[in-house]
């Protein structure tokens, strides 16, 4: 993958903020004194008036996102995913999630590549925690071009959206005049003999993936799941029936994440090997996070191995 | 304030409390002693203070209300009742099934509840950003919160304190009940979070202190408040948990627990005659 063009999804988290500002006067963008990381800066920077800083205390800012919500304002709730799904859970389950407010959260450096932080800040359990909590939608975009998107799509979306943007910069695989919508899976690949289902920085490894199996001649679907809920059952049934082996890729804990998801439908609807790539029930350690990938198993020679595995199960 | 009114609230006060019991009793659960200490406090916001139409109730610019201490919802619905917000009868449908008075304060279900609420230290955040959003869209109304004086143990409450006095949320009045009981015992014997007037203070807060049974005091409190600039308000009602139900004043079981039928007799009887004796 030569000359591939790479960015973290953060940054595009911060882009897209300031466009939207541009275009809404009423998104208001919170941070909880993470602004240079979660690069909600931009945003302040282009409208001081209509950022807020809540400081250190997460569990307080999801709350005022809450009230703001209730008064015409969409507010964009940014801070890391460990403290966005993790500390404040409660107050996102009761003060938002419960009443169906109008609450965007846009959590950064999740999974295992924060990298050097380490495991007190490597978030592999947001999506399994926003998972359980009714209506509430969950984007894990791939890249800088979906990320984009998927702001816009949160922004115009009614109720509470969870959005996972990544510290690691990552390749750019999607075309500007992508079409993004809310809860529609996209096959990337064709593919016959296994289908492998990617979620975030997994997508461009899942390609590199099907590129592999390619050189051995097996036919591997590739499909990027952005919206994680509501699942698209129906592309990843239709795999099922067409491909007869599944295997996720996520870089989440295999519990409660992407691959428990598909398994669910699969299991309901369709049943067929499914075998899941993620971390495994176990915390994270410092590192650059490039070598993380491969350490966790979330590369995509882990991916093109696994879905052999699959097929072997059918 | 003037007599007439004066008696005209402690009668409607006298109805909130009435209601109260009602919805505890008819749910066989709940909880009467801290909505009992808050009846006149609720009274004089919905009756007096709030800038409210029941008939309107989303209106974009009504002054708002969050019971951050949710428990206390049998409180809220006697008030909103009272004031017009749904039929009085439908107290007695409290935390049954179907009903629209869940146990504890459901926005979308409840015309006039203004916020979801119930797990303690939430609401005081909510009303912060309810504030801060008629800042950010040049609205003039005003949020009003009412804390527990237990519930001031969570963290958050002080996160939102610190946030109410950084942003300089002129338009938010917090209540705090301060009726020294909660549920494990006083709050000096569980993990006291006194003083309260020091604490708001020392966060960069109006503090009024005043008895919550007098409203005399609400009154010149509430127009203090409003007069402050720059920073949020607070004020700290000292009252009688249980009050108005002679068994259940200032006694820690009545936090969480309904009168059985005797009981219910006992505690209607008094009311009903404390009403008669403001109407005679």
């Amino acid at each position: 993958m030569a000359d591939v063009i790479k960015r973290a999804t953060r940054e595009s988290y911060g882009d897209a903020l300031v466009e939207l500002g541009k275009m809404y006067d009423n998104v208001v963008v919170l941070d909880a004194d993470l602004a240079a990381a979660t690069k909600t800066g931009s945003f302040k920077k282009a409208f001081p008036e209509r950022f807020y800083d809540c400081g250190i205390a997460e569990c307080n800012m999801m709350g005022i996102a809450a009230g703001l919500s209730t008064t015409g304002i969409v507010p964009f709730a940014s801070t890391f995913a460990m403290f966005a799904a993790g500390r404040a859970y409660e107050i996102v389950r009761n003060a938002i999630g419960y009443p169906h407010m109008n609450v965007k959260i846009g959590a950064t450096h999740a999974g295992i590549t924060v990298g050097e932080d380490g495991a007190t800040h490597q978030c592999n359990e947001d999506i399994a925690l926003m998972r359980t909590i009714p209506g509430m939608t969950i984007i894990n975009p791939c890249d800088d071009v979906e990320a984009k998107k998927a702001v816009f799509a949160a922004y115009k979306h009614e109720g509470p959206v969870y959005m996972r943007f990544g510290r690691l910069a990552v390749p750019v695989v999607n075309d500007e005049d992508y079409e993004f919508e809310i809860g529609k899976g996209v096959t990337l690949r064709e593919g016959t003999d296994v289908t492998i289902i990617a979620t975030g920085l997994e997508v461009s490894q899942a390609l590199e993936a099907h590129e592999m199996l390619k050189a051995e001649g097996i036919s591997a679907r590739v499909i990027n799941i952005h919206t994680i809920k509501p699942l698209d059952e129906e592309i990843v049934v239709k795999a099922a029936k067409e491909t007869g082996a599944i295997v996720t890729a996520e870089e989440h804990s295999i519990i409660g994440g992407l691959g428990e998801a598909v398994a669910t439908v699969v299991c309901d609807k369709c049943p067929v090997p499914v075998v899941k790539v993620g971390v495994k029930d176990c915390f994270g350690y410092s590192g650059p996070a490039a070598k993380l990938i491969p350490l966790f198993g979330l590369d995509a020679e882990t991916i093109a191995n696994k879905a052999k595995e699959a097929i072997a199960k059918k | 304030m003037q007599e007439t009114q004066k008696k005209q609230l402690q009668k409607t006060a006298c109805e909130i409390r009435l209601g109260i019991i009602e919805a505890v009793h008819s749910a066989k659960s709940g909880h009467p002693g801290g909505s009992l200490s808050i009846a006149d406090l609720l009274t004089y916001l919905y009756f007096v203070e709030m800038k409210i139409d029941p008939k309107n109730p989303k209106d974009a610019n009504r002054d708002r209300l969050v019971l951050s201490k949710g428990h206390c919802s049998p409180g809220l619905y006697s008030a909103l009742a009272n004031r017009g917000y749904f039929p009085a009868e439908e107290l007695t449908s409290f935390r049954h099934i179907g009903s629209r008075l869940q146990g504890h304060p459901d926005m979308k279900g409840t015309p006039g509840v203004d916020m979801s609420s119930g797990s303690l230290g939430q609401g005081i955040s909510a009303a912060c950003g309810m504030a801060l959003g008629a800042k950010v869209n040049g609205a003039d109304y005003r949020v009003y919160t009412i804390l527990g004086d237990g519930e001031c143990e969570e963290g958050q409450v002080w996160e939102a304190a610190m946030f109410a006095a950084s942003k300089k949320l002129d338009n938010l009045c917090a209540i705090v009940d301060y009726n020294g009981l909660q549920i494990d015992g006083a709050l000096s014997e569980v993990c006291s979070p006194e003083p309260f007037d020091k604490k708001f203070e020392a966060f960069g807060w109006n503090v009024i202190v005043i008895d919550a049974h007098d409203f005399d005091q609400y009154e010149a409190a509430f127009e203090a408040a409003k007069k402050v600039k720059n920073k949020p308000s607070v004020i700290i009602q000292k009252s009688v948990k249980g009050k108005g139900v002679s068994y259940m004043e200032n006694a820690v079981s009545w936090h969480g627990a309904a009168p059985n039928d005797e009981q219910y007799e006992i505690a209607m009887s008094e009311l009903k005659a404390a009403l008669k004796e403001l109407e005679a």
